[in-house]
């Protein structure tokens, strides 16, 4: 049996001055780079809000949610608020646990991540 | 054409025997030569002796002819064609008159009723012995399906297990050709009893042929492995050499330990069988090639917990690929739909069978054997299940399967899709497998990481274990000695402050995701032991 490395991609969009960065794959230690390079050019439009979108995001380990609590701090530092959309019921869990969701709001999808984002602004 | 040959080398060959005993008529045969002649159907010869009937005198002749030459070279002067029917079945071939004179007109007139009255009855002749060798073979494949349906009926078992708890039924009706279905029983040492069913592509002698010697090998090998998926591959590679070209062998293998009714399967791509159970029935899907295809394949292992009430249902594509009249085909969804029917055990077979009859319609030639195992989970044996102090009952667990992994970055990845596949037939409860998959993940990370410091020459060695009430994961690395200062617990706030480090969720999330969570240690080993209750026992 072999089980192929997902590997992780990070891509950015800006609608509206807002910033969605949508994550692929798996996010792990092999994600740091892209993230962060992806994290940068997403202010290049100075949200105010940067959704990460894990829609497309099958498996995150513990290196990986160190990432996020990196970027997270990094977000605060600089007074961005951090939203999440498509996590999935086991990561939401995660979320809950780590205690990142009494930081980082769940949305359940895309549509209404950018909805609150808007009445956030 | 060569008909025509053996035609007139038999007859030759007659008269070369009678020489031998009878020498003083040497004479005879010194005047008949044998001559092999091998004529195309589009040598000319043969269309002119079809347009030009009677004796030729073959030294006129101006034909560009294989044939021609060859009885030329032979010393032929006449050639006498004898036809059927527009055929040309045979010919007299005669040298030049031993009195070295021309043959006459009556010569040629004697010759030529001799060949209007030889004709037929050489064709006769031949009709017969053509249906003589058609009987012979009519024969020879009635003796063939005889003893194809001997070695088949003599290898099935004899007597079905008797277990405690369970009703096994068992049926089997081979095809007019017999095909290669088999199905066995395996006692194993501790206890636990094998439910083996396949199906050998082809029909008649080989397929038996090869049907025994897999059973076999899957004798030989069950005694040895434990493990349903290793027996398979293990068959796999010692059939693959040897089978005959475009055979091969579907099977299936369930492991059931009677104890705890935890059934264990791996599939060389037979047909899924069912399990039948109260909530309706399921497909017991695990993923294999059939046996002696290709050497050095892996098969897929599934457990699942067997429920009182429960019948699992072995077959072969004799029942679902029975046709009716019409052209229908009884089919798998069918068959899973008739698992709804209150019928267990011998009746839900009789009920099956029924409904094929009923289905395939009266004077149904049987297109392929049909056979049909059942087993059925009656109650659960009562002097196996302990009672301790506070109550609780508990069975004992039974490794499902061990197995390792170099420490190589990224590897957690396998653990956790093995693991999965492994219980994923078991009974955890919405979003479980998610949690396990996660602790298995994050311990085979840190054993990867602090026990065997990525070194991939020291294995991370994981062990599956079950039980009716739970799944343990064992995962043991090289970390063994003093245990380490134990890793604070992490706090987010703390984190985002910049006063703790980002990471170290590793065995937070572990402690998270499992019920329970148990660390063992000695001079050499650490060994991490996961659980998680069975939804049975939450």
């Amino acid at each position: 049996m072999t089980v192929r490395e997902k590997e992780f991609s990070a891509t950015v969009r800006q609608p509206n001055g807002m910033a969605i960065i949508d994550l692929r794959g798996e996010i792990n230690a092999f994600a740091e780079a892209s993230l962060h390079a992806a994290y940068d050019r997403a202010l290049d439009s100075d949200p105010a809000t940067i959704i990460l979108n894990f829609s497309d995001v099958a498996y995150i380990n513990s290196t990986g949610i160190a990432l996020i609590v990196g970027l997270l701090a990094q977000a605060r530092k600089t007074h961005r608020r951090l939203i999440t959309c498509g996590l999935s019921e086991h990561y939401q869990e995660i979320f809950h646990i780590t205690r990142l969701s009494d930081f980082m709001t769940i949305y359940t999808d895309e549509a209404s991540a950018l909805a609150g984002a808007m009445s956030n602004k | 054409m060569i008909a025509i040959r053996n035609f007139w080398q038999n007859l030759f060959e007659g008269r070369e025997k009678e020489a031998e005993t009878q020498p003083e008529q040497t004479a005879v045969s010194t005047i008949v030569n044998r001559i092999d002649l091998d004529i195309a159907p589009n040598d000319p010869l043969v269309s002119y002796f079809r347009t030009t009937p009677g004796v030729v005198d073959i030294r006129e002749l101006d034909l560009k002819s294989a044939a021609l030459s060859q009885l030329r070279e032979a010393g032929v002067v006449l050639v006498v064609p004898l036809m059927s029917q527009g055929e040309l079945i045979g010919m007299i071939n005669l040298g030049p008159r031993l009195s070295e004179q021309e043959y006459s007109a009556d010569d040629r007139k004697l010759l030529n009723d001799l060949a209007t009255q030889a004709a037929p009855a050489v064709r006769v002749a031949q009709l017969v012995r053509q249906q003589q060798a058609e009987a012979l073979e009519r024969g020879r494949i009635e003796q063939e399906l005889k003893i194809a349906a001997i070695i088949q009926q003599t290898l099935l078992p004899k007597s079905l297990p008797a277990i405690d708890g369970y009703e096994v039924a068992a049926y089997y009706q081979p095809a007019r050709e017999v095909g290669g279905d088999f199905y066995e029983f395996l006692y194993l040492d501790d206890g636990r009893i094998a439910f083996i069913i396949g199906d050998v592509t082809d029909k008649g002698v080989p397929a038996a042929l090869v049907m025994a010697t897999t059973r076999t090998l899957l004798r030989a090998a069950a005694e040895r492995l434990t493990s349903p998926g290793a027996v398979l591959e293990r068959v796999n590679d010692l059939l693959e050499p040897d089978i005959p070209a475009r055979m091969f062998v579907t099977c299936l293998y369930a492991l059931l330990d009677p104890k705890t009714g935890l059934l264990q399967f791996a599939n060389a791509g037979h047909d899924l069988p069912y399990r039948a159970g109260q909530t309706g029935t399921d497909e017991l899907h695990a993923r294999g090639m059939p046996l002696g295809l290709m050497p050095g394949m892996t098969y897929e292992e599934k457990t699942i917990q067997l429920n009182p009430g429960d019948t699992v249902l072995l077959y072969s594509d004799g029942l679902a690929e029975a046709h009716a009249p019409d052209g229908e085909m009884f089919g798998f969804p069918r068959v899973k739909a008739l698992l709804d029917h209150e019928a267990r055990g011998q009746e839900l077979i009789d009920y099956l069978l029924s409904e094929l009859a009923d289905f395939t319609g009266e004077g149904w030639e049987q297109e392929d054997d049909v056979t049909l195992v059942t087993l059925q989970y009656k109650a659960r044996p009562e002097e196996d299940v302990q009672f301790m102090n506070n109550g609780q009952v508990t069975t004992e667990r039974q490794t499902v399967a061990t197995f390792e992994l170099p420490s190589q970055p990224g590897n957690e990845r396998q653990a956790m899709e093995k693991v999965a596949e492994l219980v994923g037939g078991m009974n955890l409860g919405n979003g479980r497998l998610e949690k396990l998959k996660t602790a298995v993940a994050e311990a085979t990370m840190n054993a990867m990481e602090h026990g065997n410091k990525y070194d991939k020459n020291r294995p991370v060695r994981i062990e599956v274990q079950t039980s009716s009430q739970d799944v343990a994961v064992r995962i043991t690395d090289e970390g063994g000695g003093p245990p380490e200062v134990v890793s604070e617990t992490p706090d987010l706030a703390a984190k985002l402050a910049g006063e703790q480090s980002p990471r170290g969720w590793g065995l937070f999330l572990i402690q998270n995701m499992v019920d329970e969570m148990n660390v063992t240690r000695d001079e050499q080993y650490h060994t991490i032991e996961l659980v998680l209750n069975l939804e049975s026992n939450q």
